[in-house]
């Protein structure tokens, strides 16, 4: 149940309002009980979907949860954010015929049930005794965490930040993920017994050797460096990477300035540069600071990496969609600040092997967008700074950490996982990978075969 | 939190902190910088690390935005919600013999002492300049005495030392055709722009401390990106110090001046509401 858009633009907060009890029970009786549930395969972190959608189904919520948390610990967040439309849900067989089961939204209500309700720690096992550093509090590292210390390891997080969560907290705005819901998730990361210490940069504040000191290493740093299109014009005033733009709201809280003390430009007429998800949450956060909203993306709409839902709530809030657009320069005004981007049309070819078109640019078509705000969303590599002071940590083509089927680097105590291991992916994705590496580090350290 | 354990004023505009933040002090180089966060209402600002002590860093600011005017309010005892470091590329200092001069301007001549003890501590022979608008602003002068092998001073309006700005005894020393390695310049934009013209005809390695717009400090956004050589650079993880020779100041000294009309408006509410955060940052 989304609220209206008129109304909702005129906050940050949540959009969708989720399901009641009773659309939830109806939801989860439409699930036939597949005897080889196909959504399970298509969860990253193999949720028993069936098992839980049954317990909802006859109200037996608090059971409901328990299942869930078996693989996942952050169910409030992946009920939120999931594509679930490529995942669990696109494997549903009833969306074959019919619409797919909710999973989702039921994941969802059984998470905020039992944070209204009270929530219920899972059973640690005994001390083990053995120490693992994770570096990075995001969903990558937030996962590794707590299956690590669940299972009786001594972890300590280390996160750069002031706040816990990563993208969580600095880069999803509060109107698709509330940030008391991430805090709640991150509090039952730290009962389980992990210490977060926050404002540590490994490298910097923490040396390599001291990190090089535990048992076992989980890499989740991400992949927070922001590219830049290296277009003429680029450093005026007024133009931002995704990152920065919503670092400064999300985080720091520049919508409410002057009284919090971050600011930042509150343009009249915003252009944001991408189709992902990173996209539509720069252009509707745009869009709630009053900006008229431009989304520029070089490939047609079918070709957006964003969530279905996203993309549906930016149109309804009135966002402009330019597809088969690319800037080609930002035009200079005042005071070395942009006024505007020069774009060229792109001619769409036919699909390649990921399924998505090609396109190249149609020569004089150029054209001018007025702009005194630009966004750049257009991906992000894995962050430098760990990566440099780890010269002997063996990288991908793309300059991702490379690892083996268990998450392991070719530093054998080091694993890694999410971004910085996969490139630019999702929460799920991100949290899966961590739960196998934790996996993995949990039998190295019980001196266990790995294979 | 991180406990103030030392604050005063060093003149009528800058002002000294000694904030216990261990791993932030034992870990810190010549040229590195921290990010405080004062309170959960503040803006994160970088200010470089003027000195170590132990499990204390200094550091040395201007009490001209919203930040640093509260940070001016607190005192020893106080709090700070956030210290992060250290951040950045320590300075380049060879071991010596090497003759480095390191110049510092306002402000920027906190950030000297640290550079030269340790060009001194590799062997380096050391001279500093250092230079204010005037005598009552003039800051350190006894600690860089100590350190440097010979120290010139200068006032603007010749109040005090040398009547100038402190490109004149750098002038002066290029001339005179001394062996010089390499030299450091720190203090306001302009001034680093100024200063480091007087080096590049004789093709002197010359360093400075870029200081811009930052947010998180650690290379995930891009605000302090800056133009070196012709390549985008972001100052937080590839600096700050950078070949003085090849930045592109006016794209820098713009960027910088990008939320001025925002700086004005945070102080003016600041004084309207007189809002006194000492209580909540404690």
């Amino acid at each position: 149940m989304d609220r209206d858009a008129k109304e909702r633009i005129a906050d940050f907060g949540e959009v969708d309002l989720g399901f009641t009890e009773a659309e939830v029970r109806a939801e989860a009786a439409r699930c036939i009980q597949c005897k080889k549930p196909k959504c399970v395969n298509g969860c990253p972190v193999g949720i028993d979907i069936p098992a839980f959608i049954h317990a909802c189904e006859i109200g037996e919520f608090r059971e409901a949860a328990r299942i869930i948390k078996k693989d996942n610990m952050l169910p409030a967040i992946c009920g939120r954010v999931c594509p679930q439309e490529t995942q669990c849900q696109g494997e549903c067989v009833l969306g074959n015929k019919d619409t797919p089961i909710s999973i989702g939204h039921l994941e969802r209500f059984v998470a905020d049930w039992e944070r209204r309700e009270g929530i219920e720690t899972p059973v640690r096992l005994p001390a083990t005794g053995r120490k693992v550093a994770v570096v990075g509090s995001g969903p990558a590292g937030l996962s590794a965490a707590a299956e690590l210390a669940r299972l009786g390891h001594a972890v300590t997080v280390f996160e750069s930040l002031h706040e816990a969560g990563g993208v969580l907290m600095y880069g999803i705005p509060s109107f698709r993920l509330p940030k008391d819901i991430v805090q709640t998730e991150i509090e039952q990361v730290k009962k389980l017994g992990a210490e977060i210490k926050t404002n540590y940069v490994v490298g910097r504040s923490v040396p390599v050797a001291e990190l090089l000191g535990y048992d076992a290493v989980f890499l989740g740093t991400g992949a927070g460096l922001p590219y830049f299109m290296g277009l003429p014009g680029e450093n005026l005033c007024g133009i931002y990477s995704a990152n920065e733009f919503l670092t400064r709201v999300n985080l720091m809280g520049a919508n409410r300035f002057p009284e919090k003390d971050t600011p930042v430009k509150k343009g009249k007429k915003v252009v944001v540069i991408g189709g992902g998800n990173v996209a539509m949450d720069a252009a509707r956060v745009a869009r709630r600071m009053g900006a008229a909203v431009t989304l520029m993306y070089r490939r047609g709409e079918a070709d957006m990496p964003a969530r279905l839902d996203e993309v549906r709530h930016a149109k309804e809030e009135g966002i402009e969609f330019m597809c088969c657009t690319n800037p080609v320069r930002f035009i200079e005004g005042e005071n070395k600040a942009v006024a505007g981007v020069e774009a060229i049309r792109m001619e769409l070819g036919s699909p390649g092997d990921d399924g998505r078109c090609s396109f190249a640019p149609i020569e004089g078509s150029n054209f001018t967008v007025e702009a005194d705000v630009v966004v750049e969303a257009i991906g992000q590599g894995p962050n430098p700074l760990l990566l440099r002071m780890l010269p002997d940590l063996a990288r991908n083509k793309n300059g991702s950490v490379a690892v083996n089927c268990l998450g392991q680097t070719s530093i054998a105590k080091v694993y890694a996982g999410g971004d910085v291991a996969t490139g630019a992916a999702t929460v799920i994705l991100a949290m899966g990978t961590a739960k196998d590496a934790a996996r993995a580090i949990d039998k190295m350290l019980r001196g266990a075969p790995q294979f | 939190m991180y406990e103030i354990v030392k604050a005063h004023a060093l003149s009528e505009a800058v002002f000294e902190m000694w904030i216990r933040a261990p791993q932030v002090a034992r870990n810190a180089q010549a040229g590195q910088f921290c990010i405080i966060h004062p309170d959960g209402a503040g803006e994160r600002v970088p200010l470089t690390i003027s000195g170590t002590e132990g499990d204390l860093i200094r550091i040395s600011f201007m009490a001209i935005g919203t930040t640093t005017k509260l940070l001016a309010t607190l005192s020893a005892g106080d709090c700070l919600r956030d210290v992060v470091g250290p951040l950045g590329m320590p300075s380049d200092i060879a071991k010596g013999p090497e003759t480095v001069v390191i110049v510092g301007g306002g402000v920027g001549v906190a950030c000297t002492p640290i550079i030269a003890q340790a060009a001194k501590d590799a062997g380096n022979y050391v001279i500093g300049i250092i230079g204010a608008r005037n005598k009552s602003l003039l800051i350190l002068e006894d600690e860089m005495r100590e350190i440097c092998d010979e120290l010139f001073v200068t006032t603007d309006d010749g109040s005090y030392g040398i009547k100038g700005f402190a490109s004149g005894p750098l002038q002066t020393l290029c001339e005179s055709g001394r062996k010089i390695d390499k030299v450091w310049i720190i203090g306001p934009g302009m001034m680093m722009k100024v200063t480091s013209g007087v080096t590049k005809p004789y093709g002197i390695k010359t360093y400075v401390s870029l200081n811009p717009v930052m947010v998180d400090g650690t290379g995930m956004c891009g605000s302090c990106r800056v133009v070196v050589g012709g390549e985008m650079k972001f100052a937080c993880v590839d600096g700050p110090e950078f070949d003085a020779h090849l930045v592109d100041w006016d794209d820098l000294l713009a960027r910088q001046r990008m939320y001025l009309a925002e700086e004005k408006e945070s102080v003016a509410y600041h004084e309207e509401h007189h809002v006194c955060r000492c209580r909540e940052v404690a």
